[in-house]
This record gives structure tokens, C-alpha cells and sequence, in this order.
């Protein structure tokens, strides 16, 4: 630390700074570190939840490992996160770029926009239940075949039902990062972009899309990451059914741990969650080159 | 957003040479496909919500006849009866218990750390915490509530409101710190230096000046987390056992499970869990969008 004008440097300066992150840091230590640290050498003992834990080496993992539930737990998060993705970044895209305009109808139509931000995933998904009953439902009160189809009960249609819902919970929240992003493109790019001519379309192509690129990342790395903790919709949705057609990985690891007793393996995919969630974290970064902890904006 | 242009407009003529259209700035033309796409979103979002409001108001015969988008014509309150009649307020009571109790620590200790972390830039120690902060946003905290299911058995803090509580500030810390980080580095520099100067303590800097000047995100992270908390379930479902420690989204659920085939009494609870946030969005939403779009667009 650099001493105050005028006085003498001193060696080591007593500053209370590093004492100020203490709190914060006993809680993020406490609840978050030790038990990531935790979950990983729970993945090595035998526990059922109440008893005793007792070491069992690597019995868990060979269990997991060798469960074909694995491969197809991770094969239905991959594709929840993949599709989920696709569905959301263009949407949120447009609908960001829209609302980053200023006629004043998109401000009545934003009072509503932003509700589904609200509401809890147990709220959203118990009205999503209802509204789809294949018999009672909305589609069957309108006699819309389409809309009352075994939503619940057929893979396929359970699964867009998953993409659906979650992309309905989303889209606002990532089109206001969005349009945050493009509030924050200087205008005068814009401003020269139609002294060359440039309509709408190619400005979007041309100025909008490219400066969003480092907002793209943001967004998307909370989507990837997030999509990994999609727990409390998909269980009170599905359940992970129907069989295990939406069963992600968050999901199976409470069901093996909490609902068999099963500890030791559901620490083994905790663990594989962990693990996919930084290795999408740093290959995310990696593609936007740039600290996440950098401030944007700089050189803006 | 203000309508009014500081730069020099493009010169007339020489846009008029180039194309045959007069200049208007294209975000002053009307914006069909925008416009078109932007009213089909609010029924995407709207319907789900109309539908769900309006058959709460049915009675439960009612509701398999009637057209499902007309509203009942003699409403009933007999399923929001069958709502608060269950404990609805125990449930409520423990919510705001929770999430004020986890805010408040959590976004006062992440200021904290934040200001810390910018003042004390050349320090090893804070660029090694601000690290770890930073990591726990890659990792997905809920794979770790197996290890703090067992810390809170530990503690014998299993089926208690604290149980809920000390993990929700954890799993607070790392997004507020980045986005309170953000906000306290765009502080002018002189404005600490001048502090010193003074003479004021650390202490004293971070609440008469940052914590001032960065009001507007330390609320934003208030009701960023407020809501998350809020709406948590997972933590109530492995953390609480008990019916009357449940919280809202939880109480949700298990009222589904014993009120499932009524639908429209499920669907009052859903709209009575909301109604509290929804009331806070329509006094609160300016400075919770701008907030939002603010924090996470930088």
C-alpha cells in the first residue's frame, strides 16, 4: 500500500481492508468451499443420510460409472442446456434489442414482460401443470388438439415441455442483460451506419450483434451453468419422467441421495456436476477472451 | 434515454444523394417485425398468467365446463378460503423470516468484501479471495447440498429457519461481490484519496462514501437476492422436515399434493405465493429492471 504524502513509507502498513472481505468470506467458506471440498470426499464413503459414514473407497464411483443412468442423466442435461440455449439467446436477442428502443408501447408491454422474473420455479411450474392437463386443461377448454396433448406423459413432449417452460421463465431476465448491452453501443456508430445508408437489418447484422459479442458470453455462461442447477421446475414439472426422459443430473443426484439413501453415489454426481459446470465456465471464457472480473468499460 | 440529439445531425443533402429516401434515423421508422414479434411475447407471457388468475376465482364444478379464457361469472373466493385456511400465513411469515434474515448479512458482508477488494487491489490476499468469489459463480452451488445437508446436522440446526438462512448468504456472496465490485470500482479515485486526507478511517469511507454512491446496485442486489431467496426450494425440501417451518414454494408443492385434483384452489395458491412480489414489482420495477440491465450487461 502506498503511504499517504508527506509521511515516510513504512514496510508493512496495517490496513484493515483484508479484514472487511472476512465475514463474507467465513460464510462463502463455510456453506460453498467446504462442502464443494466435501462433496468430493463424500463420493468416497458409504452414507445413507442419518447413520453412520463410513469409507468405502472407491465403491460409489464404480457404482455410478457403471450405471447406464449415467451416461443418459448427462445426455439430458447436455440437451436440456444445448436446446434450452438455442431457444433462449435469439429470442432474448430480439426482444432486447426491442425493448432497448423508446416508443412508449414498449413500456406498457414491458410492465409485463418482466413478471415471469418473479415467480418461484414451484409457482411456475405448478400453473404449467394445470394449464397443460391434458383433459382440464387450456387446450382441452378450447378444443385445441395441439395444446391437449399427455404433455406429462410421452418423452418427447415432456421434454420441449422442460424447454418451453424454462425458456418462458428466461427469456426476461436474459432480454433485459440484453438490453443493457445495447443500450450501452455508442450511438454514434449508428449515426454513421446510416450516413452509409445501412438500414435496420444491416445495422442489427452489422453493429448490434458484433458489440453484443462479450454480452452474448455473459448471458450464455449464466444460462449454461444455470441450466446445470435446473432442479426445483423439472421435479415439481416431471419429476424427471415421464420414466427418466427429463432426468437431469441435479435431479438424479437427489433423487439417488435424498429419496434411496444413496449418499455416496450422489456425491459422485455432484462431483460430475461440479466438474462440467467449470470445465463450461473456463471453455465459455476461453471463447470471450477477456477476465470476467474486467470491467467493460473500459476503452468504450 | 432522452429523446434529444447531441450530435450535429448528418448533413441533408449528401444522405440525399446517396439514396432516395430522406434521412430519418432508422430507430424514428416504425419497427413492424419488432412490433409484430413484441405483441406475440406479451400473449406467450400473458395467457399463462390470465388463465392462471381467472380459474383461481372458480369454484371447482365451474372450471371443468366453462370456456377456460372467460372469467367465472360469479367468482368465488372459496379456494383462496381453502388457502389461507392452511397455515398460509405461518408459511408467509417464515419466507419473510428467511429471505430478510439471508439479505441483509449477505449484502452487507458482500459490500464489505467489495470495497475491500477494490481499495486493497495490490494485496495478494484480496486478489486471491476476489478469485474465489469469482469461481464460485462457475460452480453450481446445489451440488454441494449434499456436504451442507451434513454441516447443518452437524450443527443440529436441521428443521430450523437458521438451517435455511447461513447457506442462502453463501449462496448469495459471489454474484453480489462481482456486481458490487463493478459498481465501487467506477468511483473516482480522488473521492477515496480526498477521504484519506481527511483523515477518515477505512470503516468510515466505505459507509459515508461508497456504500452512498453505489446505492442504486446495493439495492439492485437486495432484490436480486431478496427474490432468489424467496423463491428458493431446494434448501426448505432437504433443510426442514416440519410443516410449520416450511416457506412459501415449499408449502406450494406439499398444497399441491394434498389439493392436487382441485385445481383451482392450487392455482389461488400460486397466485396468493406471488401476489407479495408482485406488489413489490409494480412499486419497485424501475429501479429493478435498470438495475438488473445495469449489473449483468458489464
Amino acid at each position: 500500500m502506498r503511504s499517504p504524502a508527506g509521511r515516510p513509507p513504512r514496510r508493512a502498513p496495517r490496513s484493515i481492508l483484508p479484514w472487511l472481505a472476512v465475514p463474507a468470506l467465513v460464510v462463502f467458506v463455510g456453506f460453498a468451499v467446504i462442502p464443494l471440498v466435501g462433496v468430493f470426499a463424500l463420493s468416497f464413503t458409504t452414507w445413507d443420510g442419518i447413520g453412520a459414514i463410513h469409507l468405502s473407497g472407491t465403491a460409489s464411483w464404480r457404482a455410478v460409472l457403471t450405471d447406464p443412468g449415467l451416461p443418459h442423466a448427462l445426455r439430458v442435461t447436455f440437451l436440456v442446456m444445448a436446446v434450452s440455449w438455442a431457444v433462449q439467446t435469439p429470442l432474448s436477442i430480439l426482444l432486447g434489442t426491442f425493448m432497448a428502443g423508446r416508443q412508449r408501447y414498449r413500456a406498457v408491454l414491458g410492465v409485463v414482460y418482466f413478471i415471469p422474473l418473479m415467480l418461484s420455479s414451484a409457482a411456475i411450474a405448478l400453473a404449467y401443470k394445470a394449464l397443460l392437463d391434458p383433459n382440464f386443461g387450456l387446450g382441452a377448454g378450447l378444443r385445441i388438439e395441439v395444446l391437449s396433448q399427455d404433455w406429462l406423459g410421452r418423452p418427447g413432449l415432456a421434454f420441449g415441455l422442460v424447454v418451453f417452460v424454462v425458456s418462458w421463465q428466461f427469456i426476461p431476465f436474459h432480454s433485459l442483460i440484453y438490453q443493457g448491452g445495447v443500450q450501452q453501443i455508442p450511438k454514434s456508430l449508428y449515426e454513421a451506419a446510416q450516413l452509409d445508408g445501412a438500414g435496420r437489418i444491416r445495422q442489427f447484422f452489422g453493429i448490434t450483434l458484433p458489440q453484443l459479442k462479450y454480452t452474448v458470453i455473459t448471458s450464455s455462461t449464466l444460462m449454461v451453468v444455470g441450466s446445470l442447477t435446473f432442479f426445483d421446475l423439472i421435479f415439481i414439472l416431471t419429476e424427471g419422467g415421464p420414466g427418466d426422459a427429463t432426468r437431469v443430473l441435479a435431479l438424479d443426484m437427489y433423487k439417488r441421495g435424498f429419496r434411496a439413501s444413496l449418499m455416496g453415489p450422489a456425491s459422485a454426481i455432484a462431483v460430475i456436476l461440479v466438474l462440467v459446470g467449470l470445465a463450461l465456465a473456463l471453455l465459455l471464457r476461453r471463447l470471450g477472451g477477456r477476465d470476467a472480473g474486467a470491467s467493460q468499460l473500459e476503452g468504450a | 434515454m432522452t429523446t434529444t440529439r447531441t450530435e450535429p445531425r448528418p448533413p441533408r443533402k449528401a444522405a440525399r444523394r446517396e439514396r432516395h429516401r430522406p434521412s430519418r434515423p432508422a430507430s424514428r421508422r416504425r419497427n413492424w417485425a419488432g412490433g409484430l414479434a413484441g405483441w406475440l411475447w406479451l400473449l406467450v407471457v400473458a395467457v399463462p398468467l390470465y388463465w392462471s388468475l381467472i380459474t383461481s376465482f372458480k369454484a371447482q364444478n365451474r372450471y371443468y365446463a366453462s370456456n377456460p379464457l372467460v372469467p367465472s361469472g360469479d367468482p368465488t373466493l372459496e379456494n383462496y378460503r381453502l388457502v389461507v385456511e392452511s397455515d398460509f400465513l405461518r408459511y408467509f411469515v417464515n419466507s419473510v423470516v428467511v429471505t430478510a434474515g439471508a439479505v441483509i448479512p449477505a449484502v452487507a458482508f458482500s459490500f464489505m468484501a467489495a470495497y475491500a477488494i477494490v481499495r486493497g487491489r495490490h494485496m495478494r490476499v484480496l486478489r486471491a479471495m476476489n478469485g474465489l468469489f469469482l469461481m464460485g459463480l462457475a460452480i453450481p452451488l446445489q451440488a454441494t447440498v449434499i456436504p451442507v445437508y451434513l454441516i447443518i446436522i452437524k450443527l443440529r440446526l436441521y428443521d430450523s429457519l437458521l438451517a435455511l438462512i447461513l447457506p442462502s448468504i453463501a449462496f448469495a456472496v459471489p454474484l453480489s461481490v462481482l456486481v458490487l465490485t463493478n459498481f465501487i470500482r467506477d468511483v473516482p479515485k480522488e473521492l477515496f484519496d480526498s477521504m484519506r486526507i481527511d483523515g477518515a478511517t477505512e470503516w468510515t469511507t466505505l459507509w459515508r462514501l461508497a456504500a452512498p454512491l453505489t446505492r442504486p446496485a446495493v439495492l439492485t442486489v437486495t432484490i436480486f437476492n431478496a427474490l432468489t431467496i424467496w423463491n428458493g426450494f431446494l434448501l426448505p425440501l432437504i433443510l426442514t422436515q416440519s410443516p410449520d417451518r416450511r416457506t412459501l414454494p415449499l408449502a406450494l408443492w406439499t398444497f399441491q399434493g394434498q389439493y392436487g385434483v382441485n385445481v383451482p384452489a392450487v392455482l389461488a395458491a400460486v397466485v396468493l405465493t406471488t401476489l407479495p412480489l408482485l406488489v413489490l414489482y409494480a412499486f419497485g420495477r424501475r429501479q429493478l429492471l435498470s438495475g438488473l440491465t445495469a449489473g449483468f450487461s458489464r
